[in-house]
């Protein structure tokens, strides 16, 4: 259990300058690199400022800046290699001349983990799109990481069988980086996580070589499970170029439900009566609150519900219900939401049931325009935090009073203080939307957010990962012990420490 | 106590069950329709006019009477029907076929809706049917104007707007039309079909769902309206679109006109 005065001695230990000293060993990418590059990949697979290739700067902009526009790097140079042996042997040579390398998917991740923090180079997946095989009796699919997800969707369709993994950015988000960094999403309740459903992984290691573990097996007990430790590790152990993943079947029926609530405590109680009365057929469960949702609506992310029905909410639930019979599941549901509003006390205000594919998908909307509605109203500083569900609205209240005290609560600074998330896995999204990146906020939420974590035992980052943002946090959630021996996998992998520097 | 100037109105909704519009259409194997095992819900446009009554009556209030909607189906219709109700209709008619019944055609429905509407004379008449434009399993886009003729009735057709005057029995209905956006005024009765930006649907609320049990589906067959719904048209065969070929890439123009030339398309005289 960390004490403040604990906490107050290590915020000292903090490095002042975490920017560069992180990469400063490495050599920058030259023109000789790019001729031995030009040996290995066409032209067009070179993206570079460097003299030989002279692409505008322009043109690297997507790979340097992250998502957010929070992050930005200066890589002079881009890679999009076809093939592992060509991934292979880029990461050969830049091991041999101590080149350091940032692996990048769909850049879509929210902790600066996938851009240059100084001139590394960018190796992008992003000509790595094929499916190898797909097998419909046991629902095995391997692909190319570079494969974005809502292709792989896409493709499973007329197989009827889904990715056991949906989240707001799978129209641009790479199979290979949802792997990498373990990504939870809007399915976790229901399908598990990666580190269950990834059966096998093709990797580069940091010398070039190839580790070859893309199984097709769904039960393989035959010495240490390596993949494990490639999944959730953010490319610094190694980038992954080939993904083995168990599908499941596609649920022949979707239904979902906003439900207003009046409190926020009715959450908790009401998360244990839809568990008990939906049992499997639930398969989301996502909390937001008013003025996420607010928010969301004022952006345009799907059709808001009737005035009528949001007066007096302090926050909403979405429940979403798959199953393989429909009128098995309306039946189900529509129990759960008569037994919901018959109560003696109901946890609910009122609720709206989608009733077409088209409301169904609207209601998502809201959901998962949550992210984008928070870009468009201003700069969001996020934390993505395990703790106990029944503190969820505490957390957020405190944060806001806290930024209140500060006298950062108005319209030119800190402009919103919500919260959204899956509250089915305990995972919170606290946004804190600012008019803009400033020092000042920063200093306020850390390590304020991240000892405010601590305090509930909670994790600090559920499942967005550590990236750029929360290298110098991770002891706020891991032991030093832990750490100690992260970093000697690190060391063993990597002993250059070429992949990915500066994250994690 | 207010004089009773202006009739209140009764507006009838038809609505259709069909194919639910995010589902892949396939063709059946002997190529005589598609396949139906498949996710329905209302038709799309159907749902609009549905929206629209419900907001009517939200604007005109009493001077609304009664919303009632009436659907000639299967019997998984009445699921749609409730739908319906749950969005804010009255009460509900099912003419009910039986399953193993072809689908019936925009001329045999505008008849039932005519005897229904018929039927509806003793309880005050139908002042006003609001309906889809088209159904989205035939497009057929016909039913709305037979109804009209077999009623003698006015019609404004694919309505992006409706605003109705109840003293003075008159709608004033925007189309859209290709050339861009026609105002009609129209005397009731009146028959509409909705076209896509007259409304968005809202959401069925959970205090409207339990309502919408209680609310009254009353049942007929086609015998009891005394109408014959035997198809007359024979669909002899159905088949998808054919697969689209890739097109090619050209270096130059000249590259292009010798494409051109040698797929027979010459140039037109200036």
């Amino acid at each position: 259990m960390f004490t403040s005065r604990h906490l107050a001695r290590r915020r000292f230990v903090l490095p002042a300058k975490r920017y560069t000293h992180h990469v400063s060993q490495f050599r920058s990418v030259t023109e000789s690199d790019l001729a031995h590059f030009s040996k290995i990949l066409p032209s067009s697979a070179i993206l570079s400022t460097l003299s030989s290739a002279s692409t505008p700067a322009s043109e690297l902009e997507p790979f340097n800046n992250d998502w957010m526009n929070k992050y930005h790097g200066k890589s002079t140079t881009v890679l999009k290699p076809r093939t592992t042996s060509e991934v292979s042997e880029i990461v050969k040579w830049c091991n041999e001349h101590k080149i350091a390398v940032v692996p990048q998917g769909g850049n879509t991740g929210l902790v600066g983990g996938g851009v240059p923090i100084e001139d590394e180079l960018v190796i992008s997946l992003a000509n790595m799109s094929n499916i190898r095989s797909f097998d419909d009796a046991s629902g095995i699919l391997v692909a190319d990481a570079g494969c974005v997800l809502q292709s792989l969707s896409d493709y499973l369709v007329p197989f009827n069988h889904i990715i056991p993994l949906d989240l707001g950015a799978k129209g641009s988000c790479h199979i290979g980086g949802n792997v990498s960094t373990n990504a939870g999403g809007l399915r976790l309740l229901r399908y598990g996580s990666l580190h269950g459903s990834v059966l096998g992984l093709e990797v580069v290691l940091p010398n070039g070589t190839i580790l070859d573990q893309l199984t097709a097996l769904r039960k393989d007990n035959t010495g240490y499970d390596l993949k494990q430790l490639f999944i959730g590790a953010e490319g610094t152990l190694g980038i992954v170029t080939g993904v083995s993943i168990l599908a499941s079947s596609a649920p022949q029926a979707s239904n979902n439900a906003m439900l207003a609530l009046p409190h926020f405590d009715n959450v908790l109680p009401l998360y244990k009566e839809v568990k008990r009365q939906l049992s499997e057929i639930l398969s989301a469960f996502e909390f937001i609150d008013r003025r996420a949702y607010d928010l969301a609506v004022k952006h345009g992310q799907g059709r808001a519900l009737e005035p009528a029905d949001v007066e007096g909410a302090e926050c909403f639930v979405l429940v979403e219900t798959s199953g393989s019979n429909r009128e098995h599941d309306e039946e189900k549901l529509n129990n759960l939401l008569t037994s919901l509003m018959e109560a003696d006390t109901p946890l609910i205000n009122t609720g709206v049931l989608a009733t077409s594919p088209a409301q169904f998908n609207s209601l998502w909307a809201i959901r998962e325009g949550l992210t984008e509605s928070v870009g468009k109203e201003g700069k969001a500083y996020k934390y993505d935090i395990s703790i106990p569900l029944h503190k969820f609205q505490e957390v957020i209240d405190i944060t806001r009073e806290h930024i209140r005290a500060k006298g950062l609560l108005h319209e030119n600074a800190v402009k919103h203080v919500l919260g959204y998330g899956h509250v089915g896995d305990g995972n919170l999204h606290l946004n804190i939307v600012a008019n803009a990146y400033t020092p000042e906020i920063e200093a306020a939420l850390e390590p304020f957010v991240y000892e405010l974590v601590a305090s509930y035992k909670g994790s600090i980052s559920a499942e967005h990962g550590i990236g750029f943002m929360k290298t110098h946090a991770l002891h706020y959630s891991k032991n030093a012990e832990s750490i100690k021996w992260m970093k000697k996998i690190k060391d063993l992998f990597d002993p250059n420490g070429i992949m990915n520097p500066g994250k994690f | 106590m207010r004089p009773s100037a202006a009739r209140l109105l009764n507006i009838l909704v038809p609505i259709k069950r069909t194919v639910d519009y995010a589902v892949k259409i396939r063709v059946n194997p002997d190529q005589t329709g598609i396949d139906l095992n498949v996710k329905h819900s209302m038709n799309p446009f159907d749902e609009i006019a549905v929206e629209e009554a419900v907001r009517l009556r939200e604007k005109l209030k009493d001077e609304i009477k009664s919303i009632k909607v009436v659907t000639i189906g299967p019997p998984k219709s009445s699921e749609t029907l409730r739908t319906a109700l749950a969005m804010g209709a009255d009460s509900a008619v099912h003419v009910e076929l039986p399953d193993s019944a072809p689908a019936p055609e925009p001329l045999g429905v505008a008849k039932a809706l005519r005897a229904v509407i018929a039927r509806e004379k003793e309880k005050g008449g139908v002042d006003l049917v609001i309906m889809g434009k088209q159904a989205i399993d035939d497009d057929a886009g016909q039913t709305g104007q037979i109804l009209a003729g077999l009623m003698d009735w006015a019609q404004a057709t694919f309505a992006s707007k409706v605003v109705l005057d109840v003293g003075k029995k008159e709608a004033t209905v925007t189309r859209e039309i290709d050339g861009g956006l026609e105002e009609l005024r129209c005397r009731l009765p009146l028959v509409v079909t909705t076209d896509l930006r007259l409304n968005e649907p809202r959401y069925a609320s959970l205090p409207n769902i339990m309502k919408a049990k209680k609310k009254p589906i009353e049942k007929l067959t086609p015998a009891d309206l005394g109408i014959d719904l035997t198809p007359r048209l024979e669909t002899l065969k159905v088949e998808e679109p054919p697969k689209r070929v890739g097109g090619g890439k050209v270096a130059n123009v000249d590259e292009l006109i010798a494409k051109l030339k040698e797929a027979g398309i010459t140039a037109a005289k200036a």
